[in-house]
């Protein structure tokens, strides 16, 4: 198992080189321009200079190499800097800086991250705790009353976009009741109960919307990989030599159920940190999502190459993991 | 011209401010490899100097009739040397920590700076007043969309200031009327207006499309139908649909300050259809039996390009069904914002490119002054393969008298002859027909009945007075 980890990771490194690279050249052949949100009073002549600041006037090989170091040496090398307090000659190496902020990329991603994985991930997690006994449930007890609303509302959840709940919640929520707030507060810090209490309701709309959305996807994936199982021969065998209900679907039924829902959590995994676009929009919690789209609406090319390539990295090593868990989940599968 | 220096002014930190800065930041500005966006603010300027520590002296290579650019209003600050002094040129964008965190001498001084998403501002110890600010901090919060911003004031009652809340008419009618807050909205230069393309732009001219080299338009170049497109638009129900308490209907490209504004072209504001289709009746143009009009082969069919956004959207179905009442047939197209205003020179679709017969968006002019902006519309401004597609004519205008009376503008003093010219050359503008102005558009913004002592401005940062805010009793 460790041969095989070890094997893939090192397949991974030319993946992820290239990947970057079509990024990369992606990115430069897309139409969009960083300097194109300014305004139109800057002269010709200044936006030149200004590009030639940005080292767009370089060649496009120059420019990928010059981020494939500043990724890969200078900033781990700062981040080493910066951990154990050890000075490595060079203090003022260049970083990878967003062209349209100038702040350093890597900033930008520490400032974004709690948020996101506060509201982002906590609805994943919501969800994917609900989904399961959801998705049991339903399909232990198919076509009963809790079957046919549970059906109804995962058709609701994962039929209406996060942009109409986001805004009818809000509506309700923060204009009519004025339970909770519309607006995330990122400089709030958790210091004592009464900031943890406004935390929690500024949390409370954006973690309900999501978590509505996820726990109606996945709780679908188990309720239909636990009816495939539960018409299953082995089932009937156990049942027959006297398994208790209970054990039957909960260790050998779900046991079993689980392995496409693995692959399904392992791989939406990633697209937690990608953060939710539409959410964070709606309720201000700019996080990564945020910090993605409006990067690649103006352009700014070495914060939207760095944020898909550490998505890319996500996705790589959480589909490894996904692998590795259907070994741990089914004995027949077998990496050596 | 020489600048004197308030005594006793100290930057935040403590420090006093003096002219030993104001002259860093013209080097700072000019320093090469920097790319200093507000370069254009000391274009003339040929020195700074400081005759002592409260006096600073600038000098220009030319009498420059309106020397208020360097210096003067919210984009063109004054730098602190001492914190910048290591951030000359190419270093300027690795001073990570002096940028997201400039010391200056206003009421308010940075505390946090998140980009694209707070900037959190605690009031400023050493203002040079010490009764004011009246707020101990401000929180600027970014993100969202203007519909939402507008809702947080005015609805929800989180925030007490929004900017730019372009939303529909009814809708910022329905949150006032909500009784929270008001809404108000400010008018500076911004013109919603249509350039007309006066060269031709057939995709057959290769290299020479939408250039001089190409030719005139076959039909934008007879100014009957320049005048008739202009004659059949009505611009109040453009404002209605669009733009609301936003918007004014307009003829002027230079739409204040009021000094600035002709009456001349007045006759654009009443839509006239019958004498549009009479005036190209005269001209020859013929209807077809397409109801297109036609002439020597010449179909009076064009194309309209704009930036994607909901309300330029509708204007173009409008102005289509305008433009359809006198027989001229309109192909609609939209390109996204970051491209069309992007420049991109390998990009086929910029505005500077122009590669279609009209195209729509806002303009404006910085500060109070046009003479910059109306020597835009220079012969030598016009963008071009051999420019790189750089310049501001974008209607590809080109008059000698017009040249002429810029050069005199330049040199010219006085505020009310500077006024004759200005308006000269808007009437200049309109009358040839080079843009149509549609909208003369405000800036809306929200606030609460929570906050006292706003004054809005559409001439300078909205925050310009943000030193007299308070709470209202």
């Amino acid at each position: 198992m460790l041969g095989y980890a070890a094997r893939r990771l090192l397949l991974a490194i030319p993946v992820l080189l290239i990947i970057s690279f079509v990024i990369f050249s992606l990115l430069t052949l897309a139409p969009n321009d960083p300097l194109g949100d300014l305004p139109l009073t800057i002269p010709p002549e200044v936006r030149a200079d200004m590009r030639a600041a940005l080292g767009l006037d370089q060649p496009f090989f120059i420019r990928f190499l010059l981020w494939l170091h500043q990724f890969f040496v200078n900033e781990p090398m700062n981040l080493l800097q910066a951990m154990t307090g050890l000075d490595f000659r060079d203090a003022h190496r260049t970083r990878v800086l967003s062209w349209t902020t100038r702040s350093p990329v890597v900033d930008l991603i520490v400032q974004r991250l709690p948020q996101t994985l506060w509201v982002v991930g906590l609805a994943y997690l919501f969800g994917v705790m609900l989904a399961v006994p959801i998705g049991v449930l339903s399909a232990y007890r198919q076509h009963s009353w809790f079957d046919q609303i549970g059906a109804f509302v995962a058709m609701v959840g994962y039929s209406t976009p996060t942009f109409f709940t986001g805004v009818v919640l809000i509506v309700v929520f923060s204009v009519k009741l004025k339970w909770f707030p519309s607006v995330y507060d990122t400089n709030l810090k958790v210091t004592d109960w009464a900031s943890f209490i406004a935390q929690v309701r500024q949390m409370a709309l954006p973690v309900l919307v999501l978590t509505l959305y996820n726990t109606s996807q996945i709780s679908r994936f188990v309720r239909a990989s636990m009816l495939d199982n539960l018409h299953q021969d082995y089932v009937r065998t156990a049942r027959a030599k006297g398994v208790k209900e209970r054990s039957v679907v909960l260790f050998h039924v779900l046991r079993n159920s689980l392995i496409p829902v693995v692959t399904v959590v392992a791989l939406g995994v990633p697209t937690i940190f990608s953060g939710a676009i539409v959410t964070e929009q709606v309720f201000r919690v700019n996080g990564l999502g945020q910090l993605l789209i409006t990067a690649i609406q103006s352009g700014d090319l070495p914060l939207v190459q760095t944020l898909t390539f550490i998505f890319a990295v996500l996705i790589v090593a959480f589909n490894l993991i996904a692998d590795l868990l259907y070994g741990l989940l089914d004995p027949r599968i077998s990496y050596e | 011209m020489t600048w004197k220096l308030k005594p006793g002014v100290k930057w935040s930190d403590g420090s006093p401010f003096t002219a030993d800065d104001v002259v860093f930041t013209w080097a700072y500005c000019e320093a090469p490899g920097g790319g200093c966006a507000q370069a254009a603010k000391f274009t003339g300027v040929k020195s700074v100097e400081a005759l002592d520590p409260l006096t600073v002296k600038v000098t220009f290579t030319a009498p420059t009739p309106y020397p208020y650019q360097a210096f003067v209003g919210a984009t063109s600050p004054i730098l602190r040397k001492a914190q910048f002094q290591d951030c000359l040129g190419p270093k300027a964008p690795g001073c990570t920590a002096a940028n997201f965190g400039p010391i200056g001498t206003g009421p308010f001084e940075v505390k946090a700076f998140k980009p694209n998403d707070s900037i959190v501002y605690i009031a400023n110890e050493n203002f040079r007043d010490p009764d004011k600010p009246a707020f101990a901090s401000v929180n600027l919060k970014g993100g969202g969309d203007a519909l939402s911003a507008a809702r947080a004031v005015l609805e929800t009652g989180e925030c007490d200031y929004a900017w730019n809340i372009q939303i529909e008419p009814e809708v910022l009618k329905g949150m006032v009327d909500a009784g929270k807050g008001n809404a108000l909205t400010a008018f500076g230069s911004y013109v919603e207006r249509i350039d007309l393309n006066r060269t031709a732009v057939d995709a057959a001219l290769g290299e020479k499309r939408s250039t001089l080299e190409g030719g005139p338009h076959p039909a934008l170049s007879d100014p009957s139908v320049r005048k008739a497109l202009s004659l059949a638009i009505d611009r109040d129900v453009i404002v209605e649909a669009g733009y609301g308490v936003a918007g004014k209907p307009t003829c002027n490209i230079i739409p204040g300050p009021e000094i600035y504004v002709s009456t001349a072209n007045d006759w654009c504001l009443k839509p006239d259809v019958a004498a549009a289709n009479k005036l190209l009746d005269d001209a020859g143009w013929k209807l077809g039996p397409d109801t297109v009009r036609a002439k020597n082969g010449v179909k009076l069919s064009f194309q309209l390009q704009t930036s994607t956004n909901s309300v330029r959207q509708a204007t173009q179905a409008l102005l289509k069904d305008m433009w359809s009442q006198i027989g001229v047939a309109v192909e609609l197209r939209n390109i996204a914002a970051s491209v069309f205003f992007g420049g991109d020179p390998s990009s086929p679709d910029t505005f500077q490119k122009f590669y279609a017969d009209v195209q729509m968006y806002t303009n404006f002019f910085e500060g109070t002054d046009p003479q910059a902006y109306l020597s835009g519309w220079l012969c030598d401004k016009i963008p071009s393969p051999k420019n790189g597609w750089q310049g501001a004519n974008y209607a590809r205008y080109c008059d000698a008298d017009y040249d002429k009376m810029i050069a005199t503008l330049s040199k010219t003093q006085a505020p009310n002859d500077r006024a004759k010219l200005v308006k000269a050359l808007n009437d200049k503008l309109v009358n040839d027909g080079v843009v149509i102005p549609l909208v003369y558009r405000g800036l809306t913004s929200a606030y609460s009945n929570r906050l006292a002592g706003v004054r809005q401005n559409a001439w300078d940062s909205e925050l310009w007075n943000i030193a007299d805010w308070s709470r209202a009793k």
